[in-house]
């Protein structure tokens, strides 16, 4: 099951994100601010998934703004993978040539996407 | 008042500040802007407002007061506002705030909506945030909208009646009418979340999955899987050449759950499998998470070996591609597959163990898991070796791990016993302080265990904190060795090893060291100081300076310390006559099974005295009987038996209580029966000890039987069953001895097979008196809740006429009444 999505930028400011299950406000915040510390600490060549906690997190970079889903043990890791690709180019479609000002700018639209 | 800004501008605005502070004043103020607007009722800016307030909550701020707002545009007719009313109430609502059931109503209004957008977005809130009343009221619309012939509305159905189901399972009930038709779909996205609902039934429910295999749903889901693989180029489904492999994943998914423990269905899949097993292409990413998924449902089901082996092959291939995802996902599931299929996974150990040199952290822990799983007998040594390399290098949040598995590892599969102390060596000195604590008193049987090694392992252990003794688990094993092997040391004779010199001085120098060191823990201190006083009967000039050492730490500030120390001083100055005895060497201690906390015990008879321990033992459960202190062992004349401890109570301090190593010494279990057979003892053993239960009922007279009658020692069985619990069993046992020399240090042990239970009190003593004069009694109770026919393995050990005897025997002439 997915447990959240979102969208963070290099410097640590989320762009976008969706939890599917209740987590405090207080608690989001750090929330993101431990994933992305977690991501950027990896190096390229390193594998996308990373075990925080008790869940595991698929991520994936395009330009300065990462994606990353938050999983549970049930979930197939490399179709989540596909999954977050498969909605970037779904992004990419609807704004043609999607950047990050893009989606800061156009939030509930891609909420709904 | 001017009309609140856009939602672009204030983004815009957001982004111009430099600081947190800036920012968050441009937040306040816009909030506050945003607030007197509510209070006015606007209705044409309220979404603009509203927008704004979901992009602060985003980014952190509290929104809660927009939460009414967002209802009231749910409530209107404007799609835009109802688009941003359902999007807020998704985000900022859910079922903990009461304000939601507020919006029940205008949900169903909008679920019978002319619009199916509007329709769409009134199913998608539900779906992400209604609460069990609300799913309960709604159900209805939501299974007539599953029946409707728009696909996008069905879609989005299907999607809320997981979600209702989620929420409450007995609505599932519900919604199997309409999952006839589901998966006769042309459409894709209806036919995914269809496979959805299908697939979170078939997990909640085992009647719904037992009915959709009967309703041959498989055949289906097959017929499918084929068309999308055989089908050719589709745009609308393609992803990197391969059409629609998320459903492809899905269906899978679901193959998977109707198969598990099911040969009927997992035949028909076998073709299907093995045909996506092969055709699918695996240079790109998508299709090997195709793969996987394959892989993970072949294993999960009751496939034939051929196309378990095409798996394991699959993720062989995966192990030696070079991305790491792919790798870190072959090493995932090879690591659920190595219990079913352990040869397959031993062919690829070489490409596992050179994972374990990989850079990325997830890769190297997933390989050390997959690793120890794979040693075995063959293999050890090249894998400890691998092991014990990577235990060096690797990050600290491994070691910990590293060094228990090693441990098992080693003390399952070691080929000698050199070896074994040499490997745990090993790991002390590289990653001593991440051991685990409950390896010191483990290696420290270890250790007495192999008798012929005691003077190798001293002096090795002596040569390694000679150096250094910072590393606390080490000093420890090191001390207490010195402490009971001093004598070895001193004396130089070591056939393993070149002997080294030693004198008593400098083995004295080393532990008065780590006496003083601020490096060591107090538990250390403690070894080095009984280590000291043990040395008093081994050594033999230097038994003043140890007395010197023994009175200073008298009033040493940790308590621990001086309570030890006293008692020492006190063995020195009044009952010096009984030092020697108190401080012999430890007896053998008997392997310990290492799986977890294996209920064994045994009641032993032992006549090793108690070492001198006042302080209660730490953990509740041992009874206070076993603490003998001084006084008890100066007021009998006889050494009394210990009493039997309970062995959960591993002892929370890091086995430091010298009272619990000897603890350790009465849980022998005795893992001498075949495999069959079985040492389980119930957790509340210790309530047999002092009264024996109330079996008043006794069955008539069950017939007594001889156990055991041999070189004079006679074994006699009487059955009492109890009317109040037909499954119990109490033997007692009487043992009498026909020579004419005493049997001392008599220890019984029995074992039963696996589907017994069996509880063994404490003995009334240890001696059985020559010429039958006197008997030893004691009492097992057998729980048989089979009723199976009673089988007993026992083993006897005592002294007689100077030497040790042992014998082992069966006993299968029990009575039929006994066990029926």
């Amino acid at each position: 099951m997915i447990k959240f999505f979102l969208m963070v930028n290099k410097q640590g400011q989320t762009r976008l994100s969706r939890y599917y299950e209740h987590v405090e406000i207080n608690k989001r915040t750090m929330l993101e601010a431990e994933v992305i510390k977690n991501c950027l600490s990896r190096s390229k060549d390193q594998c996308s998934f990373i075990e925080y906690k008790d869940f595991k997190l698929v991520y994936r970079q395009y330009a300065a703004l990462f994606v990353v889903v938050g999983i549970d043990q049930t979930e197939n890791e490399m179709a989540v993978y596909e999954l977050i690709h498969n909605f970037v180019e779904v992004l990419d479609k609807y704004f043609s040539r999607v950047s990050e000002l893009d989606v800061s700018f156009s939030v509930s639209e891609i909420h709904l996407s | 008042m001017p009309a609140p800004i856009r939602l672009r501008e204030l983004i815009r605005t957001i982004r111009t500040a430099r600081t947190q502070a800036e920012e968050r004043e441009m937040i306040q103020k816009e909030c506050a802007a945003i607030r007197s607007s509510f209070r006015e009722e606007d209705n044409t800016y309220r979404c603009r407002n509203v927008a704004k307030l979901l992009y602060m909550h985003m980014l952190g701020y509290p929104a809660h007061f927009g939460q009414l707002e967002c209802l009231k545009l749910i409530a209107s007719q404007k799609f835009t506002d109802k688009r941003i009313g359902y999007l807020g109430a998704m985000l900022l609502l859910d079922e903990r705030q009461d304000v939601h059931l507020l919006m029940t109503n205008c949900i169903k209004n909008d679920l019978n909506h002319s619009t199916q957008y509007v329709q769409g977005l009134a199913l998608c809130t539900l779906g992400c945030m209604g609460s069990s009343e609300m799913c309960r009221d709604l159900a209805g619309e939501v299974e007539k909208l599953l029946k409707t012939s728009n696909s996008y509305l069905r879609k989005k159905a299907a999607l809320c009646a997981v979600h209702v189901i989620r929420k409450v399972p007995e609505l599932m009930e519900m919604f199997l009418p309409a999952t006839k038709n589901l998966l006769n779909e042309k459409n894709h996205g209806v036919l995914h979340t269809s496979v959805v609902l299908l697939t979170e039934m078939c997990e909640r429910s085992p009647d719904m999955l037992a009915h959709f295999r009967k309703v041959s749903l498989v055949p289906q889901l097959v017929r499918i899987l084929k068309n999308l693989i055989m089908s050719g180029y589709s745009p609308e489904h393609d992803v990197s050449g391969i059409s629609d492999p998320f459903l492809q994943v899905r269906i899978l998914r679901l193959l998977r759950i109707l198969g598990r423990n099911d040969d009927d269905s997992s035949e028909a899949m076998n073709d299907i499998l093995a045909q996506v097993a092969t055709n699918t292409e695996t240079s790109k990413n998508v299709g090997n998470a195709i793969l996987y998924e394959t892989v993970l449902t072949i294993m999960d089901i009751k496939s034939e070996s051929g196309l378990r082996v095409l798996a394991i092959n699959i993720l062989g291939r995966f192990l030696l591609n070079n991305d790491k995802n792919i790798r870190y996902v072959a090493l995932t599931s090879l690591l659920k597959t190595v219990q079913t299929d352990h040869n397959a996974v031993q062919r690829h150990r070489s490409t596992i163990v050179d994972c374990l040199k990989d850079l990325d952290v997830s890769i190297k822990r997933r390989a050390m898991e997959l690793s120890f799983a794979l040693v075995n007998g063959n293999n050890v040594r090249g894998m400890m070796k691998e092991l014990l390399y990577f235990l060096d290098s690797c990050e600290p949040e491994f070691k910990a791990d590293c060094a228990s598995g090693i441990f098992l590892a080693a003390e399952k599969y070691a080929p000698s016993k050199r070896w074994h102390i040499d490997t745990i060596m090993r790991v002390l000195t590289t990653a001593g302080s991440y051991v685990r604590d409950d390896a010191v008193p483990n290696l420290i049987q270890l250790i007495t265990n192999s008798v012929e090694m005691h003077a190798y392992t001293v002096q090795r252990l002596y040569k390694a904190i000679l150096g250094d003794y910072s590393q606390q688990p080490l000093v420890q094993v090191a001390s207490w060795c010195i402490g009971e092997y001093g004598d070895l040391l001193v004396s130089g004779q070591c056939e393993e090893e070149e002997p080294i010199q030693v004198t008593e001085d400098e083995v004295l120098d080393i532990l008065e060291s780590i006496l003083i060191s601020n490096m060591s823990a107090s538990v250390t201190r403690g070894y080095a100081l009984t280590a000291i006083m043990k040395l008093s009967t081994r050594f033999t000039c230097t038994v003043n300076r140890i007395k010197k050492v023994v009175s200073i730490y008298g009033s040493s500030i940790d308590v621990e310390l001086q309570q030890r120390a006293v008692e020492y001083n006190a063995l020195f100055k009044k009952y010096d006559h009984m030092r020697p005895a108190l401080l012999e060497r430890m007896p053998v201690m008997e392997k310990v099974t290492t799986n977890g906390p294996t209920e064994i015990v045994q009641a032993n008879g032992e006549t090793e005295p108690a070492v001198l321990e006042t302080k209660p033992p730490p953990s509740g459960l041992q009874p206070a009987s076993q603490a003998n202190d001084l006084l008890d062992l100066l007021g009998g004349s006889d050494i009394t038996p210990v009493i039997p401890t309970a062995p959960t109570s591993k002892p929370a301090s890091a086995g430091g209580e010298l009272l619990d190593l000897l603890g350790d010494l009465n849980l022998t279990g005795s893992p001498v029966c075949a495999p069959a057979f079985q040492i389980a003892q119930p957790p509340f053993l210790l309530d047999g000890l002092t009264s024996q239960p109330l079996f008043n009922d006794v069955a008539a007279g069950i017939p007594s039987i001889t156990a055991y009658n041999k070189n004079g020692l006679k074994i006699d069985f009487t059955f009492e069953r109890s009317n109040t619990n037909p499954s119990v069993t109490v033997i007692t046992i009487q043992a009498s001895n026909s020579t004419e020399l005493d049997m001392t240090d008599f220890v019984f042990q029995a074992a039963v097979p696996k589907t017994f239970q069996l509880q063994l009190l404490s003995p009334s003593s240890s001696v059985i008196p020559a010429f039958n004069s006197g008997t030893i009694t004691q009492v097992i109770k057998v729980l048989n809740p089979q009723k199976q026919q009673l089988r007993m393995r026992i083993k006897l050990t005592y002294n007689h006429k100077g030497s040790a005897m042992q014998d082992l025997a069966e006993v299968n002439n029990f009575p039929p009444q006994s066990w029926q």
